[in-house]
């Protein structure tokens, strides 16, 4: 899984553009492999321990047929037994197809396992999601996944009951492994399922709109709130920079603590030919940070536009 | 990664009120603070359909939707080309993404799909892939000839064919009154019904794998028709040997008609998308398989439906229902339905966007 959690960063292969109707081309970012594996053991772990819980109610509720009966079961009514037996027959079927089914088929897109890490499927195409997709690629998980692992299973237990199996453990290995390994040979993370339903699995968007930057501190009152001084940088300051560093400056301002605010205010001193004060970095970056903007925003009316310090 | 906002998950923190629109001293801020309440209001839209379906919103949000999911990417478009401000453009791409897939999401719930499904959806997918059809038929018509001559030439290959539990009297060298036998009813209903369920699972395990076997160019899915249908010329050689063919037919008519029918369906769905892979046209081989497994994908339900009504049918009918004549009738009635349903129904299509 080491490929999948490289491909973690951004911007690393996993962005891809998708057109909206509107003629807009949005990036989204394909689920990374180790996240839908651990969505799956999700999903699976609630299903099983549901019907685990299921399973033992049924066993509760047999076991109340049995109490006057002397717990002799040949004398228990058999209906019931037959209609508690069909039950669980019949739940097992549903909750295995309509867990992942219905809860594809909502407004999320995702079961609560993809919800957790945060991924949902999409239609590879940009259009709609069909039903018919999510029917398909979850026909095909069986096919891909589970099918081999009981065939597994039970020839194992076959074998240790002394039956000659031969071969076939290692064709049904074989056939786990070429669809388990399936989304490592193509560009996009398919499995099998989504290339029959035309499908991919996407990382839900989660981001709350920040505060903004220029109505605050010195950014909109053109001083500092706590030495009072006005910081102006003239035309030939502020051309050093571009875009990218004007982005990472936003987000050191954003997220970044004081000491790292000083180092960056040394940086742009040394840059700039100033000499750096002290106490009062965060005005001076504000500043700093209005005015870059301001001048690269102008330019950019003008269509002119700096991507980062080197162009 | 992004790492998952845990805030977000429980109930939405207060939003602060955004600050004065002349307090901003860049342009582009001033942008954004006039249009803010707009994908405030869009985003507490998206993430009320996204926690609980449309019926709790009310009609005049959900009238807006569009237009306030068109102005946020008419937003996005200009502040890509007038903003800087790198947050502001990473909320308006996620806004208008998460928009996105609700206002062109799953055009209706399950129940909408189902009922589109039983009034005619299933029946429109199964004409179309008529010629899958007749290539299945034909594969399983030889299957069964094939499973006759086998049997025919070299009674070992019976045990071969015939896998012993579910063989039990029914062998060759059997006499013509255990072979009857075999066909006879059951004195009570009890414990059928579970046969039923068990049925039902089995054989809509072996539908959904013809079915998903196509992947490997359709293949693996005529082999299995031929597998499974050398069964059944095997024990038709075995029954007609005594003499018992019209007793045999019968009684397997009264599930088969409807469970081969299925059988049929799924092969020709496998066959659908491993011939769609195989020969895609001029469509690139992607989308031919995504088209043809979506379409193979509404004929997989009804087939297990149908693995349905053919296990209960197998369970209660089979077992309970004496007489040659009458079981004929329940499985000629099963067949013509399904004849009617597929090929005579043919309600007008309501089209995809009235939904």
């Amino acid at each position: 899984m080491n490929a999948a959690t490289l491909g973690g960063r951004p911007g690393s292969g996993r962005q891809r553009v998708m057109i909206t109707p509107e003629g807009l081309a949005l990036p989204i970012a394909l689920a990374s492999r180790g996240s839908r594996a651990g969505a799956l053991i999700l999903d699976v772990m609630i299903i099983v321990f549901g019907l685990i819980a299921f399973q033992l109610l049924i066993t509760w509720i047999a076991g109340g047929l049995l109490e006057d009966t002397a717990f002799d079961p040949s004398t228990a009514p058999r209906g019931a037994q037959e209609f508690l037996q069909i039950l669980l027959v019949i739940v097992v079927f549903l909750a295995w197809y309509g867990y992942f089914l219905a809860q594809e088929l909502g407004p999320r897109g995702a079961t609560l396992g993809k919800r957790v890490v945060g991924i949902r499927i999409a239609a590879r195409s940009g259009g709609r999601l069909a039903p018919e997709a999510v029917i398909a690629r979850n026909l095909l998980r069986d096919i891909e996944l589970f099918y081999p692992l009981i065939i597994i299973v039970v020839l194992l237990i076959a074998n240790a009951g002394g039956e000659e199996i031969g071969p076939l453990p290692w064709v049904a290995a074989g056939w786990f492994g070429l669809f388990l390994l399936f989304p490592f040979f193509n560009r996009d993370a398919l499995r099998a399922g989504d290339i029959i339903a035309g499908t991919w699995v996407v990382e839900t968007p989660r981001t709350r709109l920040a505060a903004t930057l220029s109505t605050e501190g010195a950014a909109a009152r053109g001083a500092s709130d706590v030495t009072g001084a006005r910081y102006d940088f003239g035309e030939a300051e502020l051309a050093v920079y571009g875009e990218k560093e004007l982005q990472t400056l936003e987000r050191m301002l954003r997220e970044s603590p004081p000491e790292a605010l000083a180092a960056v205010q040394a940086t742009i001193c040394r840059k700039i030919g100033w000499e750096p004060g002290a106490g009062d970095e965060r005005a001076f970056l504000e500043a700093f940070y209005a005015q870059l903007r301001a001048k690269l925003e102008g330019d950019m009316r003008f269509g002119k536009r700096k991507a980062d310090k080197f162009s | 990664m992004k790492a998952p906002v845990l805030s977000s998950w429980f109930g939405r923190g207060e939003v602060a009120a955004p600050p004065d629109i002349a307090s901003a001293t860049l342009r582009s801020d001033r942008f954004r603070l006039e249009r803010e309440g707009e994908w405030r209001r869009l985003e507490d839209i998206v993430a009320r359909m996204e926690r609980g379906g449309l019926k709790r919103i009310a009609d005049e949000d959900l009238m807006a939707l569009p237009t306030l999911y068109r102005t946020a990417a008419s937003s996005l478009a200009v502040a890509r080309e007038t903003s800087l401000d790198a947050a502001t453009l990473a909320y308006l791409e996620a806004l208008v993404q998460r928009a996105w897939f609700q206002v062109y999401g799953p055009p209706r719930g399950f129940g909408g799909w189902l009922r589109d499904f039983l009034l005619g959806g299933w029946s429109r997918a199964v004409r179309s892939l008529w010629l899958d059809i007749c290539i299945a038929l034909f594969v399983m018509v030889a299957g069964t000839v094939v499973g006759w001559l086998l049997v025919a030439q070299d009674q070992a290959w019976y045990y071969r064919l015939v896998p012993g539990s579910l063989a039990g009297n029914r062998v060759p060298g059997a006499s013509r009154e255990e072979l009857l036998a075999t066909l006879a009813t059951e004195e009570s209903a009890a414990g059928l019904s579970t046969f039923a369920a068990y049925l039902f699972s089995n054989n809509s395990a072996v539908c959904i794998f013809s079915f998903a076997l196509g992947f490997a160019f359709g293949i693996p899915s005529l082999m299995l028709l031929v597998h499974n249908m050398a069964l059944l010329g095997a024990v038709l050689w075995l029954f007609a040997d005594q003499g018992l063919t019209v007793e045999l037919a019968a009684w397997i008519s009264v599930h088969g008609t409807t469970e081969f029918f299925g059988i049929l369906l799924s092969g020709a769905a496998g066959l659908h998308i491993g011939r769609s892979m195989a020969f895609p046209g001029t469509r690139p081989v992607l989308a031919a398989a995504a088209e043809a497994g979506q379409r193979g994908a509404v004929v997989m339900v009804g087939v297990v439906i149908m693995m349905i009504i053919a296990a209960l049918l197998e369970a209660f009918p089979r077992q309970l229902v004496e007489g040659t004549g009458s079981r004929f009738l329940i499985g000629g009635m099963m067949l013509a339905f399904w004849l009617a349903y597929f090929f005579l129904y043919r309600p007008a299509h309501a089209g995809e966007d009235s939904a």
